[in-house]
């Protein structure tokens, strides 16, 4: 996650010359900040001439990160319910499989519902990965309805106790108004028998702009309650996660960095930000 | 797709052209405009730069000239769909099928960029071109993307190669290569290779691709991207290419609201054409691309031709040669025919994208519209006009009431539905009638179905005197058949 690394390389000293701006604009925009964020950093790096030039750049990032909990929620008295939700092709199933590893290594017990009964072969796939990881998965037929299935499997959970039940979901274009309404269901259904505590959108951190359009209109239709960023051990820099943590105050609380499930890590902001300044 | 920077070219040719007369500043102001507005749309920074600065100097080089013409801003707007065209590829480019079948095409891309799905409509493409496709499943890496790529098959009709279970079990080269020599074997002439997902990065996986890519000696080998892909997509491709080398690129999830401007880039950057696109979640939703029709949607001018040739496509030689002939006898037009017509616009895919085609079909409300269509209405209409009996679709004028609440409650709709269906149609009717006696046509012939426009099949016949045979009848009948005889 070394964003500036090139940068730091680069400026060096306490101000930043023009060329050296122009230089910071460009790679904050190959990082898939947005013009807004990069807007921002240029602005405040510009305004603060007399401080260090990277400490002004690390303050503005500091400030526009979330300042909520990035802990997964958890209730003792029920089980946690964790809906899996983003656009096709983002990583959601290898997330719910990875995130569901994470919680059974934490000793928690975990129910897995596989709500993806849209994409061809999306159940057999998150059984596959329940198999590997040794966690029940409670799935319908490929084209049942995913609402039911949510239900059935919160009403399993609160009977056999479970601690955490994650739904994984179809992927759905965000500007589908109808898949949108089927994801209001499985939450308004779910909610019937138990609350849904967290809502968490995968974002894949090779996304550019468009990253920001899809968590604003998922955060508006069912509301959105962290973020986790996957296929960040490419050579994407992801961010567009940070410009949409920074847009919608939704904190990142996991990262996946490749394909096996040790490849999911929580986020941690303040080892960011210091892998920011380190060169 | 492409929709905001639709919109933001809009914008910027709009100030435009509310200039009087265009100064040297205005098209800095323009190119500023258009600079963000790449930007935005997840255009790779040097690309969006080399491409304004080539509009910039075109257009004022153009500018001593432009003074005395009087439109001014439509030829900035003509430099910059030039220039739009030039970056997405120029010409379009299709599949180059080999000398010996069968022709081998390879997938690649990353994780999650829509390989699996794309290979399923490539395939369909090639069944409905009067190919053979075979599917190989050479993903063995993901758990169950073998599984999804029979499925898929299943879905397209087209008979999948694989031998392996997948899920980080077998060896995908070997299944390639067998793929091919089956394909040999059993006279398929089209052969897609689906393989696993892999970043830029990783050597190992690369390596694996390349191994693929020298077992089975792809004719091509077609790079799958994410049209949501940020500013990284040109490392990857270029990544790609050093790694196993491609020789075009397909767009997909083109559907959401994208901006795609990284597939700007990667044609750009890499020199590859951008050769397919892909727009939605069935078998169907699949186009060739063609650099000047992308070119026009993105500046809002409308993709005419590609509807044009779906028409053609979907209303097959026969049905519109009939439809044809019947008009030029002079016969009615039937709800017979429009069941026809109906079950023809329906291989033409979904209204709403038909609808997207059209210029303007891009602005904010319509858009709107457009993503709400119920393309339900279409099968409902069916449905009403199936469950009347021949008599009555060809003579609609006998519908009396108990015949109208039979057919409302074999369809499963109300009477109100089956008036307002029958009312519509007598109206077309009418209007039928006015254009082959040469007269002209009130409106445009879009009255069948408040959502189910006429779609072609209907052309105009020569206005030479025609025989009419519904023209009036005389009441006598010594002059009746004087008349017709």
């Amino acid at each position: 996650m070394s964003l500036f690394k090139k940068l730091l390389a680069k400026i060096t000293g306490t101000n930043a010359s023009a060329g050296e701006l122009q230089d910071l604009e460009t790679i904050l925009i190959e990082a898939d900040l947005g013009s807004d964020v990069t807007k921002k950093i240029i602005d405040d790096a510009k305004s603060r001439k007399d401080d260090n030039f990277l400490d002004s750049v690390k303050a503005t990032l500091t400030n526009s990160l979330s300042t909520k909990s990035r802990d997964i929620a958890f209730d003792a008295q029920q089980p946690t319910v964790l809906l899996i939700v983003g656009v096709n092709g983002t990583g959601k199933t290898t997330s719910a499989a990875k995130l569901a590893n994470y919680l059974k290594n934490e000793n928690k017990k975990v129910l897995i519902a596989a709500a993806d009964t849209f994409r061809a072969a999306a159940v057999a796939q998150i059984q596959t990965w329940g198999e590997r990881i040794g966690i029940p998965v409670i799935s319908g037929n490929d084209g049942a309805d995913p609402a039911a299935v949510a239900f059935d499997a919160a009403k399993c959970a609160i009977a056999e106790k479970f601690d955490y039940l994650i739904i994984d979901t179809a992927g759905r274009l965000h500007t589908k108004d109808n898949l949108m309404a089927e994801l209001e269901k499985v939450k308004r259904v779910v909610e019937k028998v138990i609350p849904v505590s967290e809502i968490l959108f995968v974002l894949d951190g090779t996304t550019g702009q468009n990253g920001l359009a899809q968590a604003q209109i998922f955060n508006e239709s069912v509301g959105l309650t962290g973020l986790i960023v996957t296929k960040l051990d490419g050579s994407a820099k992801g961010g567009i996660a940070i410009a949409t943590e920074a847009a919608l105050d939704l904190p990142i609380k996991f990262i996946g960095t490749g394909e096996t499930l040790a490849d999911f890590s929580r986020f941690d902001s303040a080892k960011y930000l210091e892998d920011l300044t380190s060169l | 797709m492409f929709d905001s920077l639709t919109g933001k070219f809009a914008n910027a040719f709009t100030a435009l052209r509310n200039r009087g007369r265009i100064g040297s500043g205005d098209i800095d102001e323009m190119c500023g405009e258009i600079r963000k507005a790449l930007l935005d749309a997840d255009v790779a920074l040097a690309v969006a730069e080399s491409f304004v600065a080539k509009v910039n100097e075109r257009a004022q080089a153009a500018l001593p000239d432009l003074r005395q013409s009087t439109n001014q801003s439509q030829a900035i707007f003509a430099i910059v769909n030039e220039e739009l065209i030039s970056i997405l590829g120029g010409a379009a480019r299709r599949i180059r099928l080999a000398k010996n079948p069968p022709t081998v095409i390879m997938l690649a891309g990353l994780q999650g960029s829509g390989k699996t799905t794309l290979a399923g409509k490539l395939a369909h493409y090639f069944k409905t071109q009067g190919d053979t496709p075979l599917l190989v499943a050479a993903d063995l890496q993901r758990p169950n993307a073998v599984n999804q790529l029979s499925v898929v098959a299943t879905n397209a009709k087209v008979p999948v190669f694989a031998p392996e279970v997948g899920n980080g079990v077998g060896d995908p080269i070997k299944v390639a290569r067998d793929g091919v020599a089956f394909a040999r074997e059993k006279f398929h002439n089209i052969v897609i290779v689906d393989t696993a997902g892999r970043l830029g990065v990783d050597i190992e996986l690369m390596n694996e691709a390349k191994a693929i890519r020298d077992a089975v000696n792809p004719d091509e080998i077609i790079f799958v991207v994410d049209s949501m892909i940020g500013q990284d997509a040109v490392r990857t491709a270029q990544a790609f290419l050093d790694g196993v080398g491609f020789d075009g690129v397909a767009l997909t999830k083109l559907d959401g609201d994208a901006k795609g401007g990284a597939a700007l880039s990667i044609a750009k950057i890499t020199a590859r054409p951008i050769m397919f696109v892909s727009t939605g979640e069935k078998l169907q939703d699949f186009d060739l691309f063609y650099p000047d029709r992308m070119a026009s949607r993105i500046l809002g001018m409308g993709d005419i031709q590609s509807l044009a040739e779906q028409t053609k496509l979907a209303f097959d030689g026969d049905t519109a040669a009939k439809l044809e002939a019947k008009f030029a006898e002079g016969d009615d037009f039937t709800l017979e025919d429009f069941l026809e017509q109906m079950q023809a616009m329906k291989k033409m895919g979904s209204m709403s994208k038909l609808l997207g085609m059209l210029p303007g079909a891009n602005s904010g409300a319509m858009k709107k519209q457009l993503e709400n269509f119920d393309e339900g209405e279409i099968v409902r209409t069916q449905a009403i006009v199936q469950s009347m009996t021949p008599s009555e679709r060809r003579e609609p004028k006998i519908l009396n009431g108990s015949r109208r609440l039979r057919i409302a409650n074999g369809s499963g709709r109300s009477v109100k539905e089956v008036n307002s269906l029958v009312d519509r149609f007598s109206a077309a009717q009418k209007m039928m009638k006015t254009m082959r006696n040469g007269g002209s046509i009130p409106g445009l012939p879009g009255g069948l179905g408040n959502s189910a426009p006429q779609a072609g099949g209907m052309r105009k016949p020569p206005p030479n005197n025609l025989p009419n045979k519904k023209k009036s009848r005389s009441g006598n009948p010594a002059k009746r058949a004087q008349g017709e005889g």
